[in-house]
């Protein structure tokens, strides 16, 4: 039976590991080849370990254990002529691009009063300006193609204002307004434009979660801002993979300009 | 294996059109099926009903799939009769797991103030409660087996944004994205998940007939199906006049299945982009 996405390719930042690599391989096992890009180095002020080559490394080897190709590079979302390399070249090898998944991103806890300048231009760079860089780039590849689905990962934080995170929330309703903007700008190409809104992801960002108990110490009304309404802990990178593989797939020819909450609730709450 | 192997969906207007769309394509991913419809004409519509036959037809196709069928003639306005179909089909195919409130009417074209009485009241009664009589219905069988479910209200995109000359129409399907939400965090702990679907124009009987392209093209005496392609097209983003129902039924399994186990609460328009526009 033909995969979903099967003899597409697809463009991913922030494919090193966690929910990048998570999409990667999802969309490798229904069919789709893939650009992975990756930073793979330190961002300064992270609360979490980041990314290295080896888990690019190791992304390109479970895409291939599915006898699909990847075509990996290491490239800062923040630097145009990185990306651009890695796209084109990618595109070169693969023929054509039909899905782009813009994933990379950072986040990083701290008070109102406690974020630096540094860390505010850190993630907006990386969170909006990349993935603006990402659609802007890639997009004429998708035209050239004759139409595309384009998925940006926003955030739960990209609908409500969630506590500790301002340049974070920023940043994702950034992110979640881009999607709207550019659907509509490039549906006429038959390009369609959806964001991701996950929860909380058990992935590597997690690691920054023991921060939370001294943040809501004298906050405690903000807490049951960060609760799901569904019994659960956490999702699996594959939860958000699922809902990126129907955005991606022709099922999903139709669908544009939406936010595609996989929060358990989380922004109803 | 299929994307909802094993389970059984309920379908409320399932007849023709979206209905008979999504049971067949949730069929074609292994579930089996419950099924009911009006089948009978109403007044106020400018369109020819569902019949028995149509429903026949739905269960003919399912039946081609191997998957089983329980069919039933039922108003979604009389709790009764929608609970008496549910509980019959639970009964046959042993468990509930996916509900589809999808049986809605268009009614007739009349701005607000014109709306008759009657009209505005039938509306209601079928566009909303009837998604929460089949809500109500289904909820017990669902919580019962203990695993969780999926329920996706059929809205629209008039259920996100006004369009003139159908408030009733407007006013329900807005009313159904309120009914969403609050069964979302009230059957959370059940880990039961609850959506809307708001499709854009589908081309089925309800849309595809001399009324709709009279109320979309009022500038022409005797629109044509052409006419109302231009029009139509209009409202979407994506360069189509409209969408398929398996379109609609492509998103309604997706939110059926488990890879959508964590998604509730969300509205999810199959609109071509019309909503941003």
């Amino acid at each position: 039976m033909a995969g979903r996405v099967e003899g597409k390719v697809a463009f991913i930042t922030g494919a090193a590991r966690g929910q990048g690599r998570s999409h990667a391989l999802r969309l490798a096992e229904e069919g789709a080849d893939i650009i992975a890009v990756d930073l793979c180095g330190p961002v300064p002020g992270l609360q979490y370990s980041h990314a290295t080559e080896d888990d690019l490394q190791e992304t390109v080897r479970q895409v291939e254990a599915l006898d699909r190709r990847i075509v990996a590079r290491t490239a800062d979302v923040r630097d145009r002529d990185a990306m651009k390399a890695a796209i084109d070249e990618g595109v070169a090898e693969l023929g054509h691009l039909d899905i782009v998944v813009g994933n990379a991103g950072i986040c990083i806890l701290a008070p109102w009063d406690e974020v630096t300048p540094e860390v505010w231009d850190e993630t907006i760079s990386i969170n909006l300006t990349g993935i603006w860089n990402t659609v802007q780039l890639t997009a004429p590849h998708l035209i050239a193609a004759g139409g595309g689905s384009i998925i940006l990962t926003s955030s739960a934080a990209g609908l409500k204002g969630l506590p500790f995170l301002t340049p974070y929330v920023a940043s994702k309703f950034g992110v979640t307004g881009l999607a709207k903007a550019f659907a509509h700008e490039l549906a006429k190409h038959r390009i369609r434009v959806n964001s991701l809104h996950p929860t909380g992801v058990d992935t590597a960002m997690g690691e920054m979660g023991g921060e939370y108990p001294r943040l809501l110490a004298g906050n405690e009304r903000l807490a049951g801002m960060l609760t799901d309404s569904l019994p659960i802990d956490v999702t699996e990178p594959r939860d958000q993979s699922n809902a990126v593989l129907f955005l991606a797939s022709e099922e999903a020819r139709y669908v544009t300009a939406m936010a595609m909450t996989v929060d358990a609730g989380n922004t109803q709450y | 294996m299929g994307r909802v192997e094993g389970k059984v969906a309920f379908i409320t207007g399932a007849a023709r059109g979206q209905g008979r769309s999504h049971a067949i394509r949730l069929a074609q991913e292994g579930a089996d099926i419950i099924a009911i419809d009006l089948c009978e004409g109403l007044p106020e519509n400018n369109y020819p009903p569902a019949t028995e036959e149509d429903l026949a037809e739905t269960v003919r196709q399912v039946e081609a799939l191997d998957r089983r069928i329980v069919a039933r003639k039922a108003d979604v306005r009389d709790f009764d009769q929608v609970k008496s179909a549910v509980d019959a089909g639970v009964a046959e195919l042993g468990r509930l797991d996916i509900v589809s409130a999808n049986a809605g009417i268009a009614g007739s074209f009349n701005r607000a103030e014109d709306i008759p009485d009657d009209e505005w009241v039938n509306m209601q009664e079928i566009n909303l409660s009837g998604v929460w009589r089949t809500c109500k219905a289904a909820i017990p069988h669902i919580r019962a087996g203990g695993r969780g479910g999926s329920m996706i209200l059929t809205s629209s995109d008039a259920g996100l944004f006004a369009f003139p000359n159908i408030a009733h129409y407007v006013a329900a399907k807005h009313g159904v994205v309120g009914l969403m939400r609050t069964l979302a965090l009230e059957l959370a702990p059940d880990m039961i998940r609850v959506n809307s679907v708001h499709p854009t124009v589908v081309d089925t009987p309800m849309v595809n007939n001399e009324a709709t392209f009279k109320l979309f093209r009022p500038d022409i005496e005797h629109p044509t199906a052409d006419d109302f392609k231009e029009a139509a097209q209009g409202i979407n983003a994506l360069p189509i006049p409209w969408v398929d129902a398996v379109d609609i039924s492509n998103a309604v399994l997706w939110l059926a299945s488990d890879e959508a186990r964590y998604v509730t609460g969300v509205a999810l328009p199959v609109d071509a982009g019309a909503n941003v526009k």
